[in-house]
């Protein structure tokens, strides 16, 4: 302690201006008018409305990403104090006062500006010089899409950085391997790339793929580590756990961090409730929970209860009966058995309600104590509203002619006995004595006559039957099937035997009690199997483009006009080095190629350790891009053109590294490098140039003439809004 | 394995030498999957080594005896004394007298190392013999039952039928399959008059036994390649033989090569090119040898027959095409041979692996194209010039004029599939559903209604009156079409259209000819300069709307009734390309203008191939599962989850069902976790630098080579499924399923080996082995004869009933029997 106090308090460090002045004109180029302009831009209008939600804590469902990004964004209005009262219905239109925009487009735009640093540190540690770094981190800086993007609230600027993050943690972590390994600064930079992992992967799915990039380079160094036979067998161990707690148990329990503040923040019921199961709902505040408090958990003879379907596609939806019948004959010229039509309606009506009856037993009230309805009984469901039996037969149903018509028995006195006894089969049983449970029990209705199952079909009938959805008995041997399961979703003891009685019971609210809760793992792997499983109409966008319009940058969005003048902002990328990039890349491969052959027959013309650097370069670079851009051409989603620019970071950073070697290796004299120097020296001028020529573009902040918007018309398929006077 | 470590690769390269001229008959005979080069100097390493697996497992047996001074049990392998016993098991009588002689020759002390060699060659004959024997017997044990349809015997018996007699149809799958059904069925005297109309239709009188008997006969050979793959791979009878009996036992396979499929000729293609591939690399230390060259050529046409029967060919050409990257990586990687002659090595392969297997796969087209050339079912999927091939379509033999012109009536055919022809008729669109004006929609047949009228915008005058000079209408030119029969131009405007809301509604409006300028719309030929003139057939054009900018499209989609369900016609602003806003004209009127013959206009073969392609690739992709039906996954296939019903539902009906030996399957699935778990702990054993007795590290390189050769077969075979968004059925595993089987094989064998060789002496560590071995062929037969109703058919009570023959083995509550 004493030692301590004699000796003066000293503190030395080091400054790199590079990076300082580099984060500068970062923030610059990002934070420059942040505010302008101020109205809906583009897909803001599409993440606005979880920015309110999140604000309202309403419980939303976005089958985009995990809830990470949308929560910076909240973040963001959090801080600026936005009360989510703003209605995003169409973009252009102008924010109201109490939008804080400078606070909800900040996170964004600083996630981008501390890309360009952050790219000029990664290529210092691949061991390249610090003027390729900073060439790498000023090509970030001006390539105008990546400009337009980190401007606004969106998310690709804050996977950008997320993704570099990870690289270039991992990369600090590779360094201090060689020299401290478990020191403090190589346990810090192995967390931070997990954490940079999901984080990455928490914005969009597609984090996952510099996830698996990471991974992929961690493995084959761990490899190499097996393979150390200085070190003893429990230090790999050691090594090997390390990277394990760090890049495989950290990011999933993040991942789930972020699912759990998302289910923690969002505990309101919203507009999005009717997609979750009826347990989901009831965990949300004031939605289902409202209804079904207080209700008996098990289901007894005379119970009243309304059963949803659990597949609940295309629409969620309960068995529902009406007065009305099956037409004696379908368009088509096929019969039906003329009785009362039953089918899945997609809202609550008094028509849901059903009574479970015991066969032997005439009372349609619950007896005292409840008998509870059991895994295997035979049940009677008897339609409240109608007093008719549930019933099929081996009549084909009306759209699916395969699968036997359901329906309210009538009694027509032509030889069609009832056939109205199903037997109950709980899907999710814990035993075979178990109790047919509210919510929380997944039940099949086996027909005893037939063993058709109750099932969903999918289909919306016709008019004559109010386009509800059709409910069919399909043979179980046709394999079990989601939309064959049903849940009771409210519930009540039934108390009145006399059918008008009844009738008023069941327009009467059910009684009040407690509410039921569900674990978070439960309610986590519902939320994400949705969100995996929720498939959008195939929508088609006016902007929306192939993979393979990217990399020759054929397309472009047009992302907000002015209402008046002809300012616009368009996300287009700077074609310059957008060409070039792809020249860049497609000269690596190539190069390495022929390194790689020419090594093969024992021709080393780099030497081991640069060969080395090459090689990891290339693979952090040219992975990347390949790993982010060409798994879109196997996806089936609408694409646009902001996909790439994950990939087209990645690629960034190989240009100016394989103008390095190109210098260092390629170019023998000196003649040669001083001329390949002025080359890109103008190479870099001509990009600088055109960037600054797209600038209104990029910024939407100065208004071109008709004539100046169509000479920047440089493609014909960029669809440059020109107003017409 | 293509990334085998360091190690793996100087041990290669240490036994890849010179033949030693020394007494070695069986290493000269099996000299395995190394790379063998002439003039490679490295000898002293080839004893320490152990060289290849022969001389792993040969020589120091041999060694054994010496020293012992007795005299092995039988043949001078470790595993002779095994094999016998289980020979002498299996084949009575007859083979036991040969083995005593054998062995009496064992016992003559002067026997020489390649006496014993020879009576090991004559073994794995006989095993060939029974293994194929045992194979085509179950294959064609009660092949003529049922005698009615199964399953998908419905569709390739109905596309064999379509070969007989020449009409066209079109099938998701290449035709290699369908056509040599056909031939079966043609050389066994059936005429293809059954209609094969729905599975349960009883065959009678027609003759069906040449078609399935062909597809037995192909199944039959996939026992014995196994065993051959496998025994290339491990050099060991008892991993052959473990192979062979799990998939003769195996009912799955069973029933799947006793009907009328692909799947049968499709895993004989893939199997045949497993084995060629095998062999041709076991032949490495003689190239450009006469059987290099032919099993070279043999993988090349078995690549080319097996993706002519199925897509799923891609996955076996994968396989051969990293083993053969991986090959010329090392030859490439070899100094001592010249840039030339890795050079040669080169193209011998891009010649039997890539030109050839092309030439014959579009061999395979042409004689499909030029065999089916009647008018039938198929028609409709392919484009106006297409058909105009087909005797009996209409466009047979046609001769219309070549440009279009304006005055010219004309068809005009959506370019997307099952689309139709642009179509209007007398009706308008009902109140409310945009503008109350005539339904303009695609129909899929031909009908007066579907012509048309090319006009010049700006004149009504009749373009057809002699004294006008003939105008050909050009690219970009801005026409009218209007409707033939009700005189109403093909209008649109800022309505929203029926059932896609994003697009404008398009109509039929005005008077005689007479409307206003939402009639205009320009047309345009894709990829074409200004100032073309516009092909019949050929042109792919594209039609936009003056005024609106949009373009002229089918969405696909079904009207209600008031649209009498023919499909939607929409004018959509987004001006992305998409088939459906293609169109072109195939119909063409013009008595001013000379007609030609459409021959001229007949497409090349290549066009005719690419056009196939594409109309195959989008019927697979067309092929979607429905939401709310049940559809097998690919997680359900390795655990057997569920089969598929071949025949009969009832307890009445005679029942076939498709499901694996549930014995043999989940004992695959449980090698497959016990491979990688063995194999990963070697690797990393080895990559910590482990040193390994020599007997254990052929052991390994038997494992990790062979094992990893049938492991990515069964990867390659099995995850893409995974990727696929169309609807899967379990018979797609089959060809995974044969990979897995013969992992098991490889597996066990080593396992029980390096289980044995442990502690034991080596008569016990023998006997372990053979009693492993012996179990698991027993268990394979037994449970075969447990399940065997499955694959032969079984009539009566379904299994929950005690009454019948499958009473307790419904193990898992899905299987359906």
């Amino acid at each position: 302690m004493l030692e301590v106090l004699k000796r003066p308090v000293v503190v030395t460090t080091n400054i790199n201006l590079n990076i300082v002045a580099l984060t500068g004109v970062g923030l610059l180029s990002r934070l420059w008018h942040l505010s302008y302009p101020r109205a809906v831009v583009f897909d803001e209008v599409y993440y606005g409305q979880y920015i309110s939600f999140y604000m309202n804590r309403v419980f939303f469902l976005d089958d985009s990403g995990p809830p990470f990004g949308h929560m910076l964004l909240a973040l963001g209005g959090y801080l600026g104090g936005f009360d989510g009262n703003f209605l995003w219905n169409r973009i252009g239109a102008e924010y109201t006062s109490n939008v804080p925009v400078w606070a909800l487009r900040l996170l964004p735009a600083l996630a981008g500006a501390l890309s360009v640093p952050m790219a000029y540190q990664i290529v210092v540690e691949l061991r390249f010089s610090h003027c390729t770094a900073m060439g790498a981190a000023l090509l970030l800086l001006i390539e105008n899409a990546l400009v337009t993007q980190s401007r606004l609230m969106l998310l690709e600027s804050p996977l950008i950085f997320f993704n570099l993050l990870a690289v270039l943690s991992y990369l600090k972590f590779f360094n201090c391997q060689k020299h401290r390994p478990f020191s403090l600064p190589w346990w810090f930079w192995l967390m931070l790339t997990g954490v940079a992992c999901a984080c990455a992967v928490g914005i969009k799915y597609m984090g996952i793929f510099t996830y698996l990039l990471v991974l992929g380079v961690a493995a084959v160094h761990a490899w190499h580590l097996i393979g150390d036979q200085t070190l003893s067998n429990v230090l790999v161990l050691y090594h090997l756990l390390a990277r394990a707690v760090a890049l495989l148990v950290t990011p999933v329990t993040l991942y789930l961090l972020f699912f759990y503040i998302h289910l923690t923040l969002l505990c309101r019921s919203g507009p999005h409730d009717q997609i979750m199961s009826s347990a989901f709902q009831a965990s949300l505040e004031g939605g289902l929970a409202r209804i079904t408090q207080g209700q008996p958990l098990e289901v007894a003879f005379g119970s009243q209860v309304t059963l949803r379907n659990i597949f609940g596609k295309p629409l969620p939806c309960w068995l529902h009966s009406h007065q009305n019948t099956y037409p004696i004959i379908y368009e088509n010229g096929r019969g039906s058995s003329h009785q009362q039509q039953v089918t899945c309606y997609p809202f609550k009506d008094v028509n849901n309600w059903w009574v479970v009856k015991d066969p032997g037993r005439h009372q349609l009230v619950v007896s005292n104590p409840p008998r509870p309805v059991r895994h295997g009984d035979v049940v009677q469901l008897v339609h409240g509203m109608t007093t008719r039996f549930l019933n099929t037969h081996d009549v084909a149903a009306p759209l699916s002619s395969h699968a036997q018509e359901v329906s309210c028995y009538v009694d027509y006195n032509i030889s069609v006995p009832a056939q109205n006894l199903w037997r109950l089969d709980i899907v999710n049983r814990q035993s075979d004595r178990d109790t047919w449970k509210t919510i929380l029990s997944a039940v099949r209705f086996v027909h005893l006559n037939t063993s058709a199952v109750l099932k969903l079909s999918g289909a919306h009938l016709p008019d004559w039957g109010f386009r509800q959805l059709e409910v069919v008995g399909e043979k179980l041997s046709r394999g079990h099937h989601e939309s064959m399961a049903w849940n009771v979703e409210e519930h009540r003891y039934g108390t009145s035997q006399e059918q008008r009685d009844r009738e008023l019971e069941l327009h009467a609210p059910t009684q009040v009690d407690v509410s039921r809760n569900l674990s978070f793992m439960a309610r986590f792997s519902e939320l994400q199997w949705r969100m995996l499983t929720l498939r959008g109409e195939d929508a088609e966008h006016k902007y929306s483009s192939t993979p393979l319009e990217w990399v020759t940058l054929d397309t472009s969005i047009a992302y907000w006009l002015h209402p008046r003048t002809s300012a616009q902002i368009h996300l287009v990328g700077n074609i310059v080095i957008w060409a070039s990039a792809s020249l860049a890349t497609a000269t690596y491969v190539l190069l390495f190629l022929w390194y790689l052959l020419r090594r093969r027959r024992d021709v080393h013309d780099l030497p081991e350790d640069v060969w080395l650097h090459w090689v990891l370069a290339g693979t952090l670079c040219t992975g990347g891009w390949a790993l982010n851009y060409l798994p879109f051409f196997l996806m089936e989603k609408t694409l646009f053109l902001y996909h790439y620019l994950p990939a087209l970071a990645f690629q960034l950073l190989l240009l100016p590294l394989v103008l390095q070697h190109v210098y260092d290796h390629l170019c023998r004299s000196r003649v040669q490098r001083h001329l390949f120097s002025t080359l890109v020296v103008a190479w870099y001028s001509v990009a600088c140039h055109v960037s600054n020529k797209l600038r209104p573009l990029t910024y939407g902040d100065s208004s071109l003439t008709p004539g100046e918007l169509l000479a920047l018309r440089w493609r014909d398929s960029w669809d440059i809004l020109i107003r017409k006077s | 394995m293509l990334c085998a470590s360091g190690r793996l690769l100087a041990a290669r390269t240490a036994t890849s030498l010179p033949a030693p001229p020394r007494g070695r008959g069986p290493a000269l005979r099996c000299p395995r999957r190394e790379l063998h080069f002439p003039g490679n100097p490295d000898p002293p390493s080839w004893d320490c080594l152990a060289g290849r697996l022969t001389r792993a497992s040969a020589s120091p047996h041999r060694r054994v005896i010496l020293r012992r001074g007795r005299m092995p049990p039988a043949v001078g392998r470790g595993l002779a004394g095994s094999e016998l016993r289980l020979r002498r098991s299996r084949c009575g009588p007859r083979a036991a007298g040969r083995d005593v002689a054998i062995q009496a020759a064992a016992r003559s002390p002067k026997r020489p190392a390649p006496g014993s060699w020879r009576f090991e060659v004559a073994g794995r004959r006989a095993m060939l013999a029974l293994v194929t024997l045992l194979s085509f017997a179950t294959r064609f044990h009660r092949l003529d039952q049922p005698r009615h349809i199964c399953w998908d015997e419905t569709h390739f018996g109905k596309m064999g039928s379509y070969y007989i007699n020449r009409t066209f149809f079109f099938d998701v799958h290449p035709p290699l399959g369908k056509m040599l059904i056909g031939l079966a069925g043609y050389l066994s005297g059936y005429d293809g008059t059954f209609l094969f109309q729905k599975p349960g239709d009883k065959y009678e009188h027609h003759s069906y036994m040449g078609m399935r008997g062909f597809c037995a006969f192909l199944g039959s050979w996939l026992v014995p390649f196994a065993f051959l793959i496998v025994l290339d791979l491990s050099n060991s009878l008892p991993a052959a033989l473990l192979t062979a009996a799990l998939l003769t036992f195996d009912t799955g396979c069973l029933t799947l090569s006793q009907y009328i499929l692909l799947d049968p000729i499709l895993m004989f293609f893939i199997m045949a090119a497993m084995l060629s591939m095998v062999k041709y690399r076991s032949c490495a230390n003689r190239p450009f040898s006469a059987p290099w060259w032919s099993w070279l050529s043999l993988t090349g046409i078995s690549l080319a027959c097996a993706l002519g029967v199925k897509f799923v060919g891609l996955f076996i050409i994968l396989q051969v095409g990293l083993n053969t990257i991986a090959d010329l990586w090392h030859l490439f990687g070899d100094l001592s041979l010249s840039l030339v002659t890795v050079g040669k090595h080169l193209m011998a392969r891009v010649l039997c692996l890539i030109i050839l297997p092309l030439v014959l796969y579009m061999a395979i087209f042409a004689v499909h194209i030029m065999v089916l050339n009647k008018s039938g079912p198929g028609d409709g999927f392919f484009s106006s010039a297409f058909q105009a091939r087909l005797s009996g379509n209409n466009l047979h033999n046609a001769s219309i004029p070549e440009h279009l012109a304006y005055g010219s009536v004309i068809t005009v055919k959506n370019l997307r599939m099952a689309i139709g022809y642009l179509h209007s008729h007398r009706h308008l669109y009902p109140e409310g559903i945009g503008a109350r004006q005539q339904q303009v929609t695609t129909y899929l047949h031909k009908d007066y209604n579907n012509l048309w009228i090319i006009k010049k915008h700006n004149t009504n005058s009749d373009p057809l009156d002699p004294s006008f000079p003939v105008e050909f209408v050009r690219h970009g030119d801005i026409i009218r079409l209007e409707h033939k029969e009700t005189s109403r131009n093909l209008h649109s405007h800022y309505h929203e259209a029926p059932l896609t809301r994003k697009h404008y509604q398009v109509t039929g409006y005005g008077t005689n000819g007479t409307g206003d300028s939402n009639d205009f719309w320009r047309i345009e030929v894709v990829n074409r300069k200004f100032g073309n003139r516009i092909k019949v057939l050929r042109s792919r054009i594209r039609l936009i709307h003056l005024v609106t900018g949009c373009v002229l499209g089918s969405s696909g989609k079904v009207l209600p009734k008031w649209g009498w369900e023919q499909l939607e016609v929409t004018c959509t602003p987004y001006l992305k390309q998409t088939l459906n806003s293609i169109w072109n004209v195939e119909d063409h009127i013009n008595p001013k203008l000379p007609n030609i013959s459409l021959d001229v206009l007949q497409p090349s073969f290549p066009e005719i191939l690419l056009e196939s392609h594409m109309v195959m690739i989008r019927g697979n992709n067309g092929l979607k599962p429905k939401d709310n039906d049940f559809t097998s996954k690919p997680w359900h296939w390795p655990i057997n989850y569920q089969g598929l019903r071949f025949s009969g539902a009832n307890d009445t009906d005679f029942r076939v069902y498709l499901l694996g030996n549930p014995v043999v399957w989940w004992l695959n699935l449980v090698s497959i976790a016990l491979y990688l778990l063995l194999g990963s702990i070697i690797v990393v054993a080895m990559q910590r630098g482990a040193q390994l007795p020599t007997k254990v590290e052929g052991l390994t390189r038997v494992l990790l080579q062979g094992g990893g050769q049938v492991l990515l077969g069964w990867m390659l075979h099995y995850f893409p499924f995974f990727l696929m968004g169309r609807i899967l059925y379990f018979h797609h595993y089959f060809p995974a399923m044969l990979f897995s089987s013969m992992l098991t094989g490889i597996l066990w064998d080593t396992l029980l080996r390096l289980c044995a060789w442990g502690p034991a002496s080596s008569s016990l560590a023998r006997a372990v082995h053979a009693v492993g071995i012996l179990s698991l062929l027993l268990g394979a037969a037994y449970s075969f004869y447990l399940f065997h109703p499955l694959a032969y058919g079984m009539v009566g009570p379904l299994a929950q009933d005690p009454r019948s023959p499958m009473a307790g083995l419904r193990w898992l509550e899905s299987w359906e029997f």
